[in-house]
């Protein structure tokens, strides 16, 4: 046998007419364009569609009166009590709720971003490879646990056996069985792995030199990392900060469950609190009417919600941009 | 022209250089030893580096290593103050001493070491500080505090460094807008400013351009009063230019050290002479 026989089409050149003609390949590949389109455009309708819902509920209704055409915006915010089912006189006043969100979003932070950062340190600069491939895992399972879960832990754990005994048997503090101390100690749990995995990215792309160059001057590995490493991270360390603290922010069922349902403009963490979350649960689980005033008051709060963590979110972004450090 | 006859040329010209720079005697064949490297031997995890490396590196002079890449001059560099360390994996026998003290002895505290062993790599690795946090780093870490004092190591680290004058107006500028090769020279006087007294360069100009490269090794010159350096360098005329110590590493192995005229000119081994004639690597 012939290799010439074998494999003709080698020897003949490609020729013919470049003019386009339709090709099954051709249509597969415009089929395979427009479903990835329409994949990528599924989400931007989906945000989309939900601003245009909260729009029309809470600011300006084509179809009936929206929440601010009935509640002046100024009252909505100004406000100091929240009492949107008074039956005379319903009060939407968002302090109380904004109170509770950021009372227990704050207690989170204080305990799970410090926690999450010195675990990213860990990780990155003292761990040995075998004892990080240890506790990876066992973070991201921290981060795979359902948040009612957390919320049950917080009411029936911390707040008996942890806050209970320490605060109000030996410090003599009351504290409610609802309170926003438990559901800060939970959110700052929650966050740890969130902290802790994207900060240590950043801490890992920070190239060796520079470590290299710190051990060189005669630096301890704390030095190296806290006076080195840490501050050529700091953009992405802060991003994974105000990502944090947007799902702090954003989190819903353990602060309902932990922190109870009524709302208090207080600064007293041992006190029941509700969060924006926590009252869009309440509200949307009741037998709320359509269309009644409360029904409204929902799109307003989680408008407000929206605003919020979304620019926590930009904020995030513009940090990474504005204070990456450029090695090269 | 020969390339023996070049290297001749250029020791010529850096005789009278060396003249014309400084009135110090011509060296004389007894100098004061300050490092000493006895049968070393270094593994990165099984594999061997290094094989039974022994020499001396006198004071206040510059010893030059070169080689092809690969040959194991960066990493004995790296063993002079024990930065290999903190690379997982890695082993060493045999013994390095400064001036008589076995820096891998137990009771060695290696962040001290590094105190008196300063270092310079290939890559300016400036921290993205300002220029004056930059070369004040090592004596904030080292304790300290008085900002009269810091002041005072900053400008005459710099001065030593020949970076003052571009510097001095603008010492809270971030140092990464500095350019490449005042970015060396920074990490240069950042070094400095720990008071060593043995500086390493782990092939310090390879990345600057030819203006830049001579302002280093001019820089060098000048430290040499003060300093012990090792420098590591893939170029030889370099080495001829800038250096009274020249060792040649081939494969992990230290094939020959002499003093730079001496190498560059007659060279003892077959290999020394093919790598300096450019037969190969």
């Amino acid at each position: 046998m012939s290799v010439a026989q074998q494999s003709p089409s080698i020897l003949v050149k490609n020729s013919g007419s470049l003019t386009r003609r339709f090709s099954w390949t051709r249509a597969r590949e415009q089929v395979i364009r427009l479903v990835l389109f329409l994949c990528g455009a599924l989400s931007l309708l989906t945000t989309a569609g939900i601003i245009a819902v909260l729009f029309n509920e809470a600011i300006y209704s084509f179809s009936g009166t929206a929440f601010f055409q009935t509640v002046s915006i100024t009252d909505f915010l100004f406000d100091t009590v929240w009492a949107p089912q008074h039956p005379d006189k319903p009060r939407f006043g968002i302090l109380p709720l904004l109170c509770g969100t950021f009372v227990i979003a704050g207690l989170g932070g204080i305990i799970g971003l410090p926690i999450g950062l010195a675990s990213a340190i860990y990780l990155s600069e003292y761990a040995k490879p075998k004892m990080r491939r240890i506790v990876k895992p066992v973070l991201e399972i921290l981060a795979g646990i359902p948040t009612v879960v957390y919320g049950y832990f917080a009411l029936v754990f911390v707040t008996p056996y942890l806050l209970r005994p320490i605060f109000q048997t030996w410090l003599g503090i009351s504290v409610d069985i609802f309170n926003a101390m438990s559901a800060g100690i939970v959110v700052g749990v929650m966050i740890i792995p969130t902290v802790c995995s994207l900060s240590e990215d950043a801490l890992r792309a920070v190239p060796r030199g520079l470590r290299e160059a710190g051990y060189a001057l005669g630096s301890t590995k704390f030095d190296v990392s806290l006076k080195v490493v840490v501050p050529a991270a700091l953009s992405g360390i802060l991003a994974s900060f105000l990502l944090a603290i947007a799902r702090a922010i954003g989190e819903t069922m353990a602060v309902t469950i932990a922190a109870g349902q009524q709302p208090r403009l207080t600064l007293n963490p041992f006190r029941g609190m509700e969060t924006m979350t926590a009252y869009i649960v309440n509200i949307s689980l009741g037998d709320t009417e359509a269309g009644s005033m409360e029904y409204k008051s929902l799109y307003a709060v989680a408008l407000s919600l929206f605003v919020i963590t979304l620019s926590m979110n930009v904020l995030a972004q513009w940090v990474l941009k504005r204070f990456r450090e450029v090695y090269e | 022209m020969t390339i023996m006859q070049s290297f001749s040329e250029l020791m010529h010209q850096r005789q009278q250089r060396e003249t014309v720079k400084r009135s110090r005697l011509v060296e004389t064949e007894t100098e004061v030893s300050k490092l000493d490297v006895n049968n070393l031997n270094f593994f990165y995890g099984e594999k061997q580096a290094l094989f039974d490396v022994s020499m001396t590196v006198p004071e206040r002079s510059v010893t030059a290593f070169i080689g092809p890449s690969g040959c194991g001059k960066s990493t004995f560099l790296r063993t002079l103050n024990r930065m290999n360390d903190i690379i997982e994996g890695t082993r060493l026998t045999g013994k390095v001493t400064l001036e008589g003290q076995d820096i891998y002895a137990p009771e060695v505290d290696v962040v001290a070491l590094r105190k008196r062993v300063g270092m310079v790599f290939q890559k300016s690795t400036p921290f993205p500080k300002s220029i004056f946090d930059n070369v004040a780093y090592g004596p904030k870490i080292a304790g300290q505090r008085n900002q009269k004092e810091l002041q005072g190591i900053v400008e005459q680290s710099l001065k030593r460094a020949a970076l003052w004058d571009e510097v001095k107006d603008r010492m809270q500028d971030s140092a990464l807008a500095l350019s490449g090769g005042q970015q060396q020279r920074l990490c240069i006087a950042r070094a400095l400013a720990t008071n060593p007294d043995v500086l390493l360069m782990d092939e310090p100009a390879s990345a600057l351009d030819p203006a830049s490269t001579a302002r280093i090794e001019d820089l060098i010159f000048e430290l040499k009063q003060n300093y012990t350096i090792v420098i590591v360098t893939h170029n030889m005329q370099q080495a001829a230019r800038i250096s009274d110590w020249t060792a040649f590493f081939f494969q992990g192995y230290l094939i020959e050290k002499d003093r730079t005229q001496k190498l560059f000119t007659t060279p003892k081994k077959k290999q020394t002479e093919d790598y300096i004639t450019g037969r190969f690597g």
